[in-house]
């Protein structure tokens, strides 16, 4: 047996365990979900610290223990009196602070949502709860989900697992934190233009934005709803598609929820078979604009799948160069509407004026002054002044436009593949502080990620190895509305041949982290 | 509904006013109306809260309707029924495809701090509807739109004298109106009805208020603010000028008063343009207990509410099989209906104007078919309950009696248990609380003497008390019944038919002639 990073005897092979073989091992009764999720809060309490004490990885805003631990128990009761349960049932999950949890605190990263409880659950989280998915707790995320670093936390930076100088990538780098470093098997992320898929490819992690509608947004606290996914993050293609298929299908209080079935996910996950598939590389992702480590990555990977039997050609896409600017303007343009129901008034954080009348007016303006920070405010103005009048054509309605080209080249380009594939993020993982000063370059992290949330289509982040820096480098495929298998047919199969190049994981030769002290309150023994 | 320009209420005071006739020579008035009309829906536009009236505050509320962090909308299929429902009903073109919208405001009472409404792509567009004046003119109102939105919760300011946030220490929302169905029905400009137009907006809102009630999509009840008036006035010139600033006087909530808002602002409109100022744009409040407007919100080209698609909702795209399913149950138009009922009831043009103004149309129809003839429906609606209503300052359909009760009334006069006079008293007895006519003319003892031998009896003892009447009959003079028939009644305390009574006399005399 490994030794036990956590202390606890037969933990580290617990939480090192992928979710298809924990649901095995539970369905086998070789392990009790209680002893799962314990381990799994053993190892948070050991590497996670907490976000804005500087130590640790700090993946988690807020660690449900007590809850985890019963429904985990309640699970194991169910199973013992040999009721059919869910195949999930009993591997524990994260979920992104985004994600309204009933009776657990969501601050979607902004103080202007501290100490919030929401009255309800968003619908995945009732799909989770359903299988009996017993809940960690709250990752960490960029206020409102926006920016691509986690370092717009309000709470404090997530710290990447493979350096902790760096950032896990954003806005969902808590959520992949928290897969990377082991402190959860899986996790769910929210992707707006990239916030599950880039920090997937900076953490060694997989990261799957599912096709625009495929997982209900009921309970997503909303950053911009056109574009808005959530999906899942995991470190195996196979455990992605897990917990895909937990959180996916109609949801009839979701007006832009798809009514197909979900689909056979891990089925085609464990197809391993590429034979045939039309892979097209897209000229406008790759090459400028991407390092080199990267791109040598990115080219390797491409070989392995020629040689495994893909055709792999090269496809255009000329409006893509144009969709992170079209991003910019719509995607500030709802979340400017979208974030003003925070004003005080009815929940969340409450300022009065320090001076002069309290008006409701004046304590909104207090209120938001005060409890949105900086990014959040430069994106409500950018939004704000894109959806003016006399401004709206110009600014929302050509950006619109933008967005249908991007549509039409997707189009185009499906018809000469079956995947479209780049690299997911232009670098590895950067270091903490780099870009804070230049939103600019903080935006191109999402470069090759922004289109398929334009379009609506679903894209994948699976690692293709790591860079002469020694950081993993996120391989992304992307596919056709509604044709969400194709990410997991091409990417578990990608996934196995470079496990067999490797020998094993890449998230194995991951860095061993330094135990912290931990600053959350202890889980009751056992 | 903006508070950054939050000018204060007028004084109060009153402005110059023009008299009316005099500003109506010399301008011509130009009007439009914008009526909201809350959905009989049983849940909310969009989500499954109820819209109950009259509950706890802030108890019939959910995730969406409160607006929180998360939740999402989702269309109510009825409110779209019935706003393609109404649409139909004002001859609207209803599109194929329409989007929701959502119109950017901070404001309490709005919980998402955006109004979720159809702004360019309305549900029903290019309409009109009939009504008629008072004097029976019909005049067509065009209507430009009918789209359907959410409503607001309810703000209370508490503190202040005036029930206005202006002075107010704090204020209060419940949030069971947040998210109600409405459909705004937007008109035309409506020009050419000159002096009359106060009239034309009252039988607009009126017409409007019936249709919707036929309809079965509203109850429409004014006073419950289920309907509600936003009357727009602006004078001119000439009725070649161009329209003049228009000002939006909001929420006015009485037939009666959308008459005198529109009146009153044409003479205060004249008063300033004679003055040599202008019109101000802007929306006004209406002081039902004054009669007057003062001053709101000056409304400028400023106002932005940046409406952009609301992308939490796909387009409505009702099919055109589902309009013509939709179609096919409209129930018959109040115009057509009203002119079908005359014609059956066998009323004047007169008559039936009284009875529709008199908002009785729906009762008599009740009361007709509870068996009454039209004739006495109208008679006791119009005549002794409308007296009683307007004693008790009550609506006359809130009276302790209903048209099963009035034509039970009516049924005991015509098969002549009791005579007009009794039931008089039977009525005062019902709406007294006694019970129901029947049990009334048992316990007050009220039947008509219809024992024969007893009325001929007495008739025999007053034609002997008047031996000339007899003579008087008997030479043609058939009208000098009537006294010994008063006899009669007199002798009866007024207990038998008259009618039964005057036969009978002839009876006697002819008998006796013989």
């Amino acid at each position: 047996m490994a030794p036990a990073e956590s202390g606890r005897p037969g933990a580290d092979d617990l939480v090192r365990a992928t979710a298809a073989d924990l649901a095995q091992r539970l369905a086998a009764r070789e392990v009790s979900s209680e002893e799962v999720v314990r381990a799994h809060l053993d190892r948070i309490a050991a590497v996670d610290g907490a976000p804005g004490d500087g130590r640790g990885v700090a993946a988690f805003l807020h660690v449900s223990g007590e809850e985890a631990l019963a429904a985990a128990r309640d699970v194991d009761a169910r199973r013992a009196a040999g009721e059919d349960l869910h195949p999930a049932a009993g591997v524990p999950v994260a979920v992104k602070d985004v994600v309204v949890t009933r009776g657990t605190p969501t601050t979607a990263g902004s103080k202007i949502l501290e100490g919030w409880v929401p009255p309800y659950d968003a619908t995945l989280v009732e799909r989770l709860r359903a299988a009996g998915m017993p809940l960690l707790g709250k990752t960490n995320m960029d206020e409102f989900a926006m920016g691509s670093s986690t370092e717009h936390s309000a709470y404090g930076p997530t710290r990447n697992p493979w350096d902790t100088s760096r950032t896990p990538g954003g806005s969902g780098g808590g959520s992949a934190a928290a897969v990377a470093a082991f402190e959860a098997p899986l996790a769910v992320g929210t992707d707006t233009g990239g916030s599950i898929r880039q920090p997937a490819a900076v953490t060694g992690s997989v990261g799957v934005k599912p096709t625009y509608g495929g997982i209900s947004r009921y309970g997503l606290v909303a950053m911009a709803s056109s574009l808005d996914q959530a999906g899942p993050c995991a470190r195996t293609v196979l455990d992605a598609a897990l917990l895909h298929e937990v959180m996916g299908g109609h949801d009839p209080r979701d007006a832009t929820s798809l009514t197909d079935p979900v689909g056979a996910l891990a089925d085609a996950a464990r197809s391993r078979d590429v034979r045939g598939m039309r892979v097209g590389v897209v000229r406008e992702l790759t090459g400028e604009g991407f390092s080199d480590g990267v791109s040598a990555s990115f080219r390797a990977s491409l070989d392995l799948l020629a040689d495994a039997g893909a055709e792999v050609v090269e496809v255009s896409c000329p409006t893509f160069a144009h969709a992170l600017d079209a991003y910019y303007l719509i995607m500030p343009s709802e979340a400017s509407s979208n974030l003003a129901r925070f004003d005080g008034m009815r929940f969340g954080l409450r300022v009065e004026p320090s001076e002069g009348p309290v008006t409701a007016e004046r304590v909104m303006a207090a209120t938001r002054g005060a409890g949105f920070g900086a990014e959040v405010k430069r994106r409500i103005i950018l939004g704000t002044y894109a959806l003016s009048a006399g401004y709206y054509d110009a600014y929302y309605g050509s950006a619109q436009k933008v967005r249908t080209l991007v549509q039409r080249d997707f189009a185009a380009a499906f018809e000469q593949a079956d995947v479209l594939v780049s690299p997911t993020a232009p670098t590895t993982a950067f270091p903490l502080g780099s870009r804070l000063d230049d939103p600019l370059a903080m935006y191109a992290a999402d470069i090759a990620t922004i289109p398929a949330n334009l379009a609506g289509v679903p894209g994948m982040s699976l690692p293709s190895g790591l860079a002469e820096d020694g950081l993993p480098v996120g391989f992304q495929v992307m596919a056709p509305a509604r044709a969400d298998e194709r990410l997991y047919r091409l990417g578990g199969a990608l996934e196995a041949l470079l496990e067999e190049r490797w020998g094993g994981p890449l998230l194995a030769s991951a860095p061993r982290l330094e135990t912290v002290p931990a600053t959350r309150p202890e889980v009751a023994p056992a | 509904m903006s508070t950054t320009t939050t000018a204060p209420a007028a004084t109060g005071g009153a402005e110059p006013l023009v008299a009316y006739d005099d500003a109506t020579a010399r301008y011509d008035v130009v009007i439009g109306l914008e009526v909201h009309v809350e959905l009989g829906t049983a849940t909310k536009m969009f989500d499954g809260s109820s819209t109950a009236f009259g509950a706890e505050p802030n108890t019939q509320v959910s995730p969406v309707s409160l607006g929180l962090p998360g939740a999402l909308p989702v269309v109510n299929r009825l409110a779209v029924e019935h706003g393609i429902r109404i649409g139909l009903a004002l001859s609207c073109d209803i599109a194929e495809s329409c989007r929701f919208a959502r119109k950017n405001y901070f404001y309490p009472d709005m919980p998402k701090n955006f109004q979720t409404s159809q702004y360019d792509e309305p549900i029903a567009a290019d309409g009109h509807l009939e009504v008629v004046l008072d004097d029976g003119t019909p005049w067509r109102v065009e209507v430009e739109r009918a789209h359907l939105e959410e409503d607001t919760g309810k703000s209370t300011h508490v503190g202040g004298s005036t029930g206005r946030i202006h002075g107010a220490d704090h204020s209060l929302v419940d949030y069971n109106r947040a998210g109600i169905p409405l459909v705004e029905v937007v008109t035309r400009p409506v020009t050419g009805a000159g002096a009359r137009a106060p009239e034309v907006a009252r039988a607009y809102v009126a017409a409007l208020r019936d249709l919707l009630r036929a309809l079965g999509v509203s109850e429409a009840r004014m006073e419950q603010g289920q309907m509600r008036a936003d009357v727009n006035v602006s004078l001119r010139p000439s009725p070649d000028a161009p329209l003049g600033t228009r000002t939006e006087t909001k929420n006015v909530n009485s037939f009666r008063s959308v008459e005198r808002a529109v009146r009153y602002e044409v003479s205060r409109q004249a008063a300033v343009l004679d003055a040599g100022r202008a019109v101000l744009q802007e929306t006004r409040h209406w002081h039902e207990d004054t009669g007057i407007t003062t001053s709101g919100r000056v409304k400028s080209d400023a106002d932005d509410y940046r409406y952009f698609p609301e992308p939490d909702l796909v387009p409505v795209t009702p099919s055109r099989a589902w309009v013509e399913e939709i179609r096919a149950t409209l129930p018959e138009m109040p115009v057509a209906r009203r002119a079908r009922l005359q014609g059956e009831w066998g009323y004047s043009d007169l008559e039936m104007r009284d009875v529709v103004n008199a908002g009785l149309l729906e009762t008599i129809s009740a009361t007709v078919a509870a068996g009454a003839s039209p004739a006495a429906a109208r008679k006791w609606w119009g005549g002794e309950l409308a007296r009683t209503a307007n004693e008790r300052q009550v609506e006359v359909t809130s009276l302790p009696v209903g048209p099963e009760g009035v034509a039970e009334l009516a049924g005991l006069v015509e098969s002549g248990r009791i005579n007009d006079r009794m039931a008089r008293q039977v009525l005062e007895g019902v709406l007294a609380g006694e019970g129901t006519p029947t049990e009334v003319v048992s316990a007050r003892g009220l039947e008509v003497v219809s024992d024969e031998s007893a009325l001929v009896a007495a008739v025999d003892e007053a034609l002997a008390a008047q031996p000339d009447v007899a003579e008087k009959i008997r030479g043609g003079k058939v009208a000098a019944a009537g006294a010994v028939v008063g006899a009669v009644m007199k002798a009866t305390r007024g207990a038998a038919d008259a009618q039964r009574v005057r036969e009978i006399v002839l009876e006697r005399v002819g008998a006796a002639g013989s």
